[in-house]
C-alpha cells in the first residue's frame, strides 16, 4: 500500500482543481444568493453577466499587455479586474433601472422578475458577443506554475508529480479574500447590515428608515463585482468561452440552493460541495486505487460518470436537496 | 378589471384575422418579391414557414404550460431532444446484429436502473431509513455498470462506421410523432415529480438542468443515436425530391404551372410536409381550446390566478401543476418528434438552449401567453423574423456604417452583426413583458 503516491495522484487530479473550481462557483453563487436575497428572484442572467464582466476583463488585459504594462508573475487581468468590475457594475445597474425596477415598483410576482431576467440575458448574450465573439480565449500571462511536477518528482523522490498553477493558488486567494471583505461588509458596516435587514423582513426595514433603492443598488454592484471576479478567475483557470459560462449557470444555482437561497454562507458551502462532487464523481480513480491497493488491478477506470455528465452532479445534488431539504442545508428563504 | 376584460374582447374581433393576414402577406412577399429584403423563392419561404408551425406547436406546449397555469419550463430544448429520439428509435429500419450484439442486456440494464431507483423511493418511504436507501442505490449502481457497460461496448462495436447504434423499429414515422409526445411527457413526469409543490423558481432551474442533461445524454450515448455523429436518412413520410423529378406525369404538372421540375418538386415536398403539419397544428389547437373551455380548463386558469384560493376550495394545486406540465412537455415532444422528421436528421449538437428554450418562450411572450392562437401567430411570425434577421441586420448594420471611415471599428461592427438578433430578441421580450404583458393577442 502506498498511500503517499495515492495521495499525491489525489491532490495533483481532485483536490486541487475542485478546490479552484469551488472557489469559482461559490464566487458566483455568493452572488446569486444575495440578488435572491434582496431583490428575491433567481436571477438567470448571472451567468451571462460573469461572461460581460471576463468579456471586458480580457478586452482592457489585451489593452494593457499592448501598452506594455503586467503584473510581473501575476496575470495582467488582475490589473484590469478593477475596471472591468466597474464597467459591469454600470451595466448591471443600468439593467435595473431599465427593466427590474418597474417589476418592483409593481410588486409583480417573482416569476415575471425571472422571465425578465432571461430577456437581460439575451441581451448581455448578444452584448459579449458584439464585444469579444463566441471564440475561445486564453489571456493568462505571468508565472504559470508555482509547483511543476518535475520540481515536485525531484525534490520528493515520488514517481507521481504535483503541478500547482498559479491560476489554481491565485482564485483559492482571491476568493478567500474576496469571501472575508464581504462577510466583514455585512456583518460590520452600517450598509451591510441594512442590505440584511432589508433581506429578512423588507417592511421592517423600511419602517426604520432604510433607503430600499439604496439597498437595491447596492446589492446590484456587488453582484457585479462578484461575477466579474468568478468569471475572470474561472476565465483564467480554465478558458474563456461564452457559451460555457451559461452553463455554468446551473452548479452556480445547485451551489446557491444546496446551500439555502438568500444564505451567504450556504452559497460558499454549496459551491465547495457542488465542486468537489463533480470531479469526485467524474474522476477515473484507477491510479489511486491502484497505489493503496497493489495486488488489485481492476478492469475499467473505476470512472462513476464520463466526464461529459459532470453537469448531472449538480443536477441530481439539487434534485437530491429539492426531495429531502427544500430550504437548503443552511437554511435559505421559506419555500 | 371586468370591463377592461370586456373591451379588450371587442376590440380584438379583428384583431387575429388581420394579424394573421399581415403574416400570410409576409410570406407571399417572401415567395414572389425578390429584393434586399426578400429572396423571391417560394422554397425559402415554405421551409421558414414548416419550421415556423413547428416552433408553434412548440409554443403551443409552452403556452399549457406557462399561459394555463403559470409554469416556467427552461428544459423546452430538452423535451424537443427527448421527442426527437423518437422517430430514430422507431421509425429507423432496425441495425443488423445490434440486437444480437446486447439488445437484451441493455434493456435489462435499463430495467435494472429503473427498478433500482424504485426500490430505493420505495425503501425509503417504507422505513424511512438513509442506510438502506444508499445501499439499495449503490447495490442498483453496481448491478446496472455490470449490465451496461458491455452491452453498450457490444452495440457500439457492431459496424461502428455506419451504425454502432441499437437502431429503430422499422414502424412508420408519423407513428414516432406520438411516442415523442411520450418520451416527453415521462421525463415531464420525473422532473415534475420532485420540483412541482416548492417555489415556483425550483421548477425554472430544475428543468434547466435537465434540458442540459437530455442533450448531454443525446450527444454522448452513441448506442442511443450515434451520438455527435448524427443521425441521416430518417424516412420520410412524403415524397422524395428526384423521384418527383422522374416522374414525366410530376414534371408536365410542374411546367403547366411554370416552374421547372427541380424547383417545383422542392415545392411539392414542402408543401406536403405543411400539409401534414398543419393538421396536427390545428388538431392539438382543437384539443386545446376545448380542454381551456373545459370546467377543466376553468379549474386550471382558477388555480393560476390565486392557487390560495383555489386551494381553499379543495383543489390539489400540485396534482393539476404536475397534469399540465406533462401534458405542455408532451406537446414539445411531439414538435421535435416533427422537426427531426422534417430535417431527416438528428444533430444533436444543434440543440441550443438560446434558440430551443429561450426563442420559443419570446414566442410565447410576444403572442399573448394563455391565448394558443398568440402562440401561433408569435410563434411563425418571431421565427419569419429570426431567419430575415440573419439578412436585414447585416443590411441594416452596413447602411448605418455607411457613411464611416473604414477601418477595424466598423469592420467589428459589420463582423457582429449576426449577434445583433440576440440583442433584439431580448429587447422584444423585454419590451412587450413590459409594455404589453398579454401579448399581440390577448387572452379572452
Amino acid at each position: 500500500m502506498d498511500i503517499l503516491n495515492a495521495l499525491v495522484v489525489f491532490l495533483n487530479f481532485v483536490f486541487i482543481p475542485a478546490a479552484a473550481y469551488g472557489a469559482q462557483l461559490a464566487l458566483g453563487a455568493l452572488g446569486v444568493t444575495l440578488i435572491y436575497g434582496i431583490l428575491r428572484f433567481s436571477n438567470f442572467a448571472h451567468g451571462d453577466t460573469m461572461a460581460f464582466g471576463t468579456g471586458v476583463v480580457i478586452l482592457l488585459t489585451w489593452g494593457l499587455q499592448s501598452l506594455g504594462i503586467s503584473a510581473g508573475p501575476l496575470p495582467t487581468a488582475l490589473i484590469a479586474l478593477p475596471f472591468g468590475i466597474a464597467l459591469t457594475a454600470l451595466l448591471v445597474l443600468g439593467t435595473d433601472r431599465a427593466v427590474y425596477k418597474f417589476y418592483r415598483k409593481q410588486k409583480a410576482a417573482p416569476i415575471i422578475l425571472v422571465m425578465a431576467s432571461v430577456g437581460v440575458m439575451f441581451v448581455m448574450n448578444g452584448l459579449t458577443r458584439i464585444l469579444i465573439g463566441v471564440d475561445e480565449y486564453r489571456f493568462d500571462d505571468g508565472a504559470r506554475f508555482i509547483m511543476d511536477v518535475r520540481t515536485f518528482r525531484e525534490m520528493t523522490g515520488l514517481p507521481e508529480g504535483l503541478a500547482l498553477r498559479s491560476t489554481q493558488a491565485l482564485t483559492v486567494v482571491v476568493a478567500l479574500i474576496v469571501m472575508v471583505a464581504l462577510f466583514w461588509f455585512l456583518n460590520r458596516t452600517k450598509s451591510g447590515k441594512a442590505m440584511r435587514a432589508y433581506s429578512d423582513n423588507e417592511d421592517l426595514a423600511l419602517l426604520s428608515g432604510i433607503d430600499p433603492e439604496r439597498v437595491v443598488r447596492l446589492t446590484w454592484i456587488i453582484a457585479a463585482g462578484l461575477a466579474t471576479i468568478a468569471g475572470t478567475l474561472y476565465g483564467l483557470d480554465k478558458s474563456f468561452k461564452a457559451f460555457n459560462y451559461f452553463q455554468i449557470l446551473l452548479p452556480i444555482f445547485a451551489a446557491a440552493i444546496v446551500g439555502g437561497l438568500g444564505n451567504p454562507l450556504g452559497a460558499i458551502a454549496g459551491g465547495f460541495l457542488v465542486a468537489f462532487s463533480e470531479v469526485a464523481v467524474t474522476y477515473p480513480w484507477v491510479r489511486v486505487v491502484g497505489y493503496l491497493f497493489p495486488g488489485y488491478e481492476p478492469s475499467g477506470l473505476m470512472q462513476l460518470l464520463g466526464t461529459e455528465y459532470k453537469f448531472a452532479v449538480s443536477f441530481v445534488i439539487l434534485i437530491v436537496v429539492l426531495l429531502f431539504r427544500p430550504t437548503g442545508l443552511f437554511r435559505g428563504k421559506s419555500v | 378589471m371586468a370591463t377592461n376584460r370586456q373591451a379588450a374582447s371587442t376590440h380584438s374581433r379583428w384583431r387575429a384575422p388581420i394579424l394573421f393576414a399581415v403574416l400570410a402577406v409576409l410570406f407571399v412577399l417572401e415567395g414572389t418579391v425578390r429584393n434586399s429584403m426578400f429572396s423571391g423563392s417560394w422554397n425559402t419561404s415554405l421551409a421558414i414557414l414548416n419550421m415556423g408551425l413547428i416552433s408553434a406547436i412548440t409554443a403551443l406546449g409552452v403556452n399549457m404550460q406557462w399561459g394555463y397555469a403559470g409554469l416556467f419550463n427552461v428544459g423546452v430544448v430538452g423535451f424537443l431532444a427527448m421527442g426527437a429520439l423518437a422517430p430514430v428509435l422507431i421509425s429507423l429500419p432496425p441495425v443488423e446484429g445490434a440486437w444480437e450484439a446486447g439488445g437484451t442486456r441493455l434493456m435489462l440494464a435499463l430495467a435494472v436502473g429503473l427498478g433500482t431507483l424504485a426500490m430505493a423511493k420505495l425503501a425509503w418511504t417504507r422505513t424511512r431509513s438513509g442506510i438502506l436507501t444508499v445501499a439499495v442505490l449503490i447495490g442498483g449502481f453496481i448491478v446496472y455498470r455490470w449490465l451496461f457497460d458491455p452491452a453498450v461496448t457490444a452495440i457500439e462495436a457492431n459496424n461502428p462506421a455506419r451504425h454502432g447504434n441499437i437502431g429503430g423499429l422499422g414502424l412508420p414515422v408519423l407513428l414516432s410523432w406520438v411516442v415523442g409526445g411520450v418520451f416527453a411527457a415521462a421525463a415531464a413526469w420525473a422532473i415534475g415529480k420532485v420540483a412541482l409543490g416548492l417555489r415556483s423558481d425550483y421548477l425554472a432551474i430544475a428543468t434547466l438542468g435537465i434540458g442540459e442533461i437530455i442533450v448531454a445524454v443525446m450527444k454522448n450515448e452513441d448506442w442511443l443515436a450515434r451520438g455527435v455523429k448524427n443521425i441521416t436518412a430518417i424516412p420520410r413520410p412524403v415524397a422524395q425530391e428526384v423521384e418527383l423529378q422522374r416522374n414525366p406525369e410530376f414534371v408536365e404538372f410542374a411546367a403547366s404551372w411554370g416552374f421547372p421540375a427541380a424547383e417545383a418538386s422542392g415545392i411539392w415536398v414542402k408543401l406536403s410536409y405543411m400539409s401534414l403539419f398543419l393538421v396536427a397544428l390545428l388538431v392539438i389547437i382543437l384539443l386545446a381550446e376545448l380542454a381551456l373551455k373545459s370546467p377543466w380548463g376553468r379549474m386550471m386558469r382558477a388555480i393560476r390566478d390565486n392557487e390560495t384560493a383555489a386551494e381553499a376550495m379543495g383543489k390539489d394545486v400540485t396534482r393539476r401543476h404536475l397534469q399540465v406540465f406533462i401534458l405542455g412537455s408532451a406537446v414539445i415532444g411531439v414538435a421535435g418528434a416533427m422537426m427531426v422528421t422534417l430535417d431527416g436528421l438528428l444533430a444533436p449538437t444543434s440543440y441550443n438552449p438560446l434558440r430551443y428554450t429561450f426563442l420559443i418562450w419570446v414566442m410565447v411572450i410576444v403572442g399573448g401567453s394563455g391565448n394558443n392562437w398568440g402562440a401561433v401567430l408569435g410563434a411563425v411570425t418571431i421565427w419569419f423574423l429570426w431567419i430575415k434577421a440573419e439578412v436585414w441586420g447585416p443590411a441594416l448594420i452596413a447602411m448605418l456604417t455607411g457613411p464611416m471611415a473604414d477601418g477595424p471599428v466598423k469592420a467589428h461592427l459589420l463582423d457582429s452583426a449576426p449577434h445583433m438578433r440576440f440583442i433584439a430578441m431580448g429587447a422584444v421580450l423585454l419590451l412587450v413583458l413590459r409594455f404589453a404583458p398579454r401579448g399581440l393577442l390577448p387572452e379572452q
